[in-house]
């Protein structure tokens, strides 16, 4: 596994609890998460459907409110972090479709500086060239000026990417960034997030159902269970058989060996 | 970001074509008075005829800076809408807040002739009437607001502007059996919509609204562009989401409301302006936008009260029709070619 040395945690999850309010009743989603990550890696949570994957990263990334527990960045509350300080420590790449998709590569990774321009948004040269690294980072310098409804799936991601990056924030969240795409285009998305969490030292946390690909390429992996999740590095949690319990036994078993899933017949 | 010089250009080219718009409009009208008496009465040199400096300071130029604030209020509080409610299809008229101004002005026409033993006679002038319409369009307003919260499909959005339409029609149907002719006829005027009739006093009432509006757009331009990724992406961003939806939908009501309110329901300004704005700077940066909008709106509405006040004849059509006949066209071109419709 490719390890980094790190000792800054930038991430550390509590006894987290997840979930809806609404006027009558509070439904939970998930409780009782506990995860730390470090600066530079790629972590993953894994689950079946409607497990509340989406949700915890929502959580995190401040779109949602939490139920209980605690989440630190940094080693600071997420509560004590003003809107802009929260836009310049963690960006998102969402699954919902953008607003607009009438705006070029190039306007839609600007509005990733928006937390550093001035009141009417004017680029310095400074978000100028962090522009310039987001795009050549993931790619983009020939599809620059094009407009988003001219993209396929997997370019549009790379923009989201991209624009994430410009944001500049030591944390990236992305909700399902492979979804949708064919099997060439998941694994350039994670190896190009794999990539750039080690290259820039930001800390990257996705959610994927893509298990194989994330355990060949992500260094940490949180799994979501009902009841009970498990955290850590691929190989701990195949020694573990945490991966064994993700699905019931009789449609698909885990093998822990070449760490893929067989179909039972 | 290299294209600001660009944009600059055009937009200095605009202002060019609005002046030019002003004084057409202004040299043209039921009376004819010849272009150089035009030019000479508005730069206040001696004209031929008394009557011509007349004619031109208390009614061609009133009426073309009503044209002007109308044009660019309701293109604006479109291209506002539009962004607000991630709606290609969503303006003043669309979203049903014409039809609550024309609920606010019909029940204060006519359904004061019905209560008249409440109140005394006399009060229906234009400042209630602009209160009245006011208040209706921010009612509306404030209801598509808190529906579109709930439900967050764009069509049913426009169904339902669509349906305040339909009541506000019937109740005023239903005023109307009830009314006399002369407050009928009243209501119906002011339904066509004009740009004519307004005093230097409420054009001046007008132009502050407007102004407050302009304001309250400028200071949203960072928000609106980060809400064209979407409201997650926005907050994510450092957008204080519920402050900047106040700012701009009181920006929005006081344009649509402020102007329906002394200009009528005019139609299609609101709708077709910020996309052909789009199409003509191909971008959607509200920087560029919001003064392009504002202009090109100016420009339309001119031309569109020059063409209804029928040059050299001594009729004027209604506004109103003639914004539906040259906008409703427009909305169908940019439906035809899809792709570009998208805000």
């Amino acid at each position: 596994m490719n390890k980094k040395i790190t000792t800054h945690t930038a991430l550390k999850v509590e006894n987290l609890s997840i979930g809806y309010f609404s006027k009558k009743n509070t439904t939970v989603i998930a409780d009782g998460i506990n995860f730390k990550l470090q600066q530079g890696e790629l972590a993953a949570i894994i689950g079946v459907n409607g497990i509340g994957k989406s949700t915890l990263l929502r959580t995190l990334g401040n779109v949602q409110a939490k139920l209980s527990g605690s989440i630190q960045l940094d080693g600071k509350g997420l509560k004590s972090y003003t809107p802009i300080e929260m836009a310049s420590t963690i960006s998102v790449v969402l699954t919902e479709p953008l607003a607009s998709k009438n705006l070029t590569v190039v306007e839609l990774i600007a509005l990733g500086r928006q937390p550093y321009t001035n009141w009417i948004g004017k680029l310095s040269e400074t978000d100028k060239t962090k522009i310039q690294e987001a795009i050549s980072m993931v790619g983009l310098q020939s599809l620059k000026n094009k407009k988003c409804y001219e993209l396929s799936d997997g370019q549009l991601q790379r923009v989201m990417i991209a624009r994430a990056l410009a944001q500049d924030t030591s944390i990236i969240l992305l909700d399902e960034p492979t979804s949708h795409l064919d099997l060439h285009h998941k694994v350039q998305i994670l190896k190009l997030l794999k990539q750039i969490a080690h290259k820039t030292s930001k800390t990257i946390l996705v959610t994927s159902h893509e298990i194989e690909m994330t355990i060949q390429l992500c260094d940490k992996i949180l799994i979501m269970n009902k009841g009970s999740h498990e955290f850590g590095e691929p190989g701990e949690l195949i020694q573990k058989k945490s991966f064994e319990r993700l699905f019931p036994s009789d449609t698909v078993a885990f093998d822990p060996k070449t760490g893929s899933f067989k179909i039972k017949k | 970001m290299e294209n600001t010089a660009k944009y600059k250009v055009s937009l200095l080219l605009l202002v060019l074509a609005l002046v030019i718009c002003f004084v057409l409009n202004i040299s043209l009208g039921s009376v004819s008075i010849p272009f150089k008496g035009t030019l000479n009465a508005i730069l206040g040199r001696g004209v031929a005829q008394d009557s011509w400096e007349y004619i031109v300071w208390n009614y061609r130029i009133p009426k073309a800076f009503t044209a002007i604030l109308v044009g660019s209020g309701l293109a604006l509080s479109g291209l506002l809408m539009q962004t607000l409610f991630r709606n290609p299809l969503a303006g003043p008229f669309v979203l049903g807040i014409s039809s609550g101004a024309s609920l606010g002005a019909a029940l204060l026409i006519m359904g004061s002739a019905l209560i008249s033993s409440l109140f005394s006679y006399g009060m229906v002038n234009d400042v209630s009437l602009a209160v009245a319409a006011s208040i209706g369009s921010f009612s509306v307003l404030l209801v598509v607001v808190v529906v579109s919260y709930r439900i967050k499909d764009t069509m049913a959005l426009l169904i339902i502007g669509l349906m305040f339409g339909s009541m506000t029609a019937a109740i005023v149907s239903v005023l109307s059996y009830f009314t006399d002719a002369e407050k009928l006829q009243q209501y119906i005027y002011w339904s066509f919509g004009s740009v004519g009739n307004l005093s230097w006093s409420q054009l001046l009432l007008l132009l502050i609204i407007i102004l407050i509006g302009i304001v309250l757009s400028i200071i949203s331009i960072k928000p609106l562009n980060a809400f064209l990724l979407g409201e997650n992406y926005a907050q994510s961003l450092g957008v204080n989401l519920k402050r900047s939806r106040y700012k701009i939908i009181i920006a929005t009501g006081l344009l649509a409301g402020g102007i329906t309110a002394f200009a009528g329901p005019i139609a299609f300004i609101g709708l077709a302006v910020p996309h052909l704005t789009r199409q003509i700077f191909n971008t959607t940066d509200h920087k560029v936008l919001v003064p392009a909008v504002l202009v090109y709106g100016a420009i339309l509405m001119l031309i569109c009260d020059t063409i209804a006040q029928l040059p050299t004849s001594a009729n004027v059509l209604p506004i109103n029709a003639i914004t539906s006949i040259v906008g409703a066209p427009v909305v169908i071109w940019l439906l035809v070619r899809k792709k570009k419709m998208i805000f």
